[in-house]
């Protein structure tokens, strides 16, 4: 068996699309049309292109308890995942202006520093580094 | 403040307390990032941050996960794949990153990777010919 998939509910694909690409920095790997509007839509890191696959998958749309969790996890500020960076400083700075909004600011924490942002699309993500 | 934010407190509150300890830690990390290539064993890290060599490991395991050396493999291996991309051979690549065993570097990438050195590198190579045969 092999990890090659990490799936992220979004409320909105194409949005989450352009999100996770744009500001981000993630690369589109697959984009294939679905029953009913939907997309299987998954992207890559720029610097590990073989690397596993993040799903934007639209389950809160179709399936209740998912945007329930999704809310929920919201609302407390708990983080959907994590992505790691060089620096948590400088994307932190990058991402602000580009508009996004942090509900945690760079912190360290033992032998990490890490912060955490909103996707727009219902989720909290964590950037982390390990100090 | 959220209930992420008060967790998270009060997590660091009893894992990370002790600031020396994560600096002895974060310092040995920072060593071996920056000398994987060399020849590098306990003793001088335990020498670098004035620690005994069993309670180092100790610390670096609680910290981080995995105990020096496996960090350094782990290191050593990540940074091989680089080279080996760009077209060092397997020899070269080995002693580069700091292996002095052929025989141990070849096992553990394999471990690590699961193909063996000059397997990965084929992949590698052949993969960037089919880019600009296309």
């Amino acid at each position: 068996m092999r990890v090659t998939l990490i799936s992220i509910p979004v409320l909105d694909q194409s949005k989450a699309l352009k999100f996770y690409t744009d500001i981000l920095g993630f690369i589109k790997k697959k984009d294939t049309p679905l029953d009913g509007g939907n997309r299987w839509i998954t992207l890559v890191s720029k610097d590990a292109q073989d690397g596993p696959e993040l799903l934007l998958e639209p389950a809160p749309l179709h399936f209740e308890p998912s945007k329930v969790f999704q809310d929920a996890l919201m609302e407390a500020g708990i983080p959907w995942t994590q992505f790691d960076v060089d620096s948590v400083d400088e994307e932190y700075e990058r991402l602000l202006n580009l508009g996004v909004s942090f509900s945690v600011k760079p912190t360290e924490m033992g032998t990490v520093k890490f912060a955490v942002f909103n996707d727009t699309c219902g989720n909290n993500i964590q950037i982390v580094e390990t100090l | 403040m959220t209930f992420y934010e008060k967790e998270l407190q009060r997590i660091k509150a009893v894992v990370y307390s002790n600031q020396s300890q994560i600096d002895t830690v974060i310092g040995i990390r920072n060593y071996l990032d920056t000398n994987f290539e060399n020849n590098i064993n306990l003793e001088i890290l335990s020498r670098q941050r004035f620690v005994s060599k069993f309670h180092l490991i100790r610390l670096f395991k609680k910290y981080y996960g995995l105990t020096p050396r496996q960090y350094l493999i782990d290191k050593r291996i990540e940074q091989s794949k680089e080279h080996l991309k760009k077209g060092l051979s397997v020899t070269q690549t080995c002693y580069a990153v700091g292996f002095t065993s052929l025989g141990s570097f070849s096992t553990l990438f394999k471990e690590k990777t699961g193909k063996a050195p000059a397997h990965f590198q084929k992949e590698q190579l052949s993969r960037s010919n089919l880019a600009t045969d296309f």
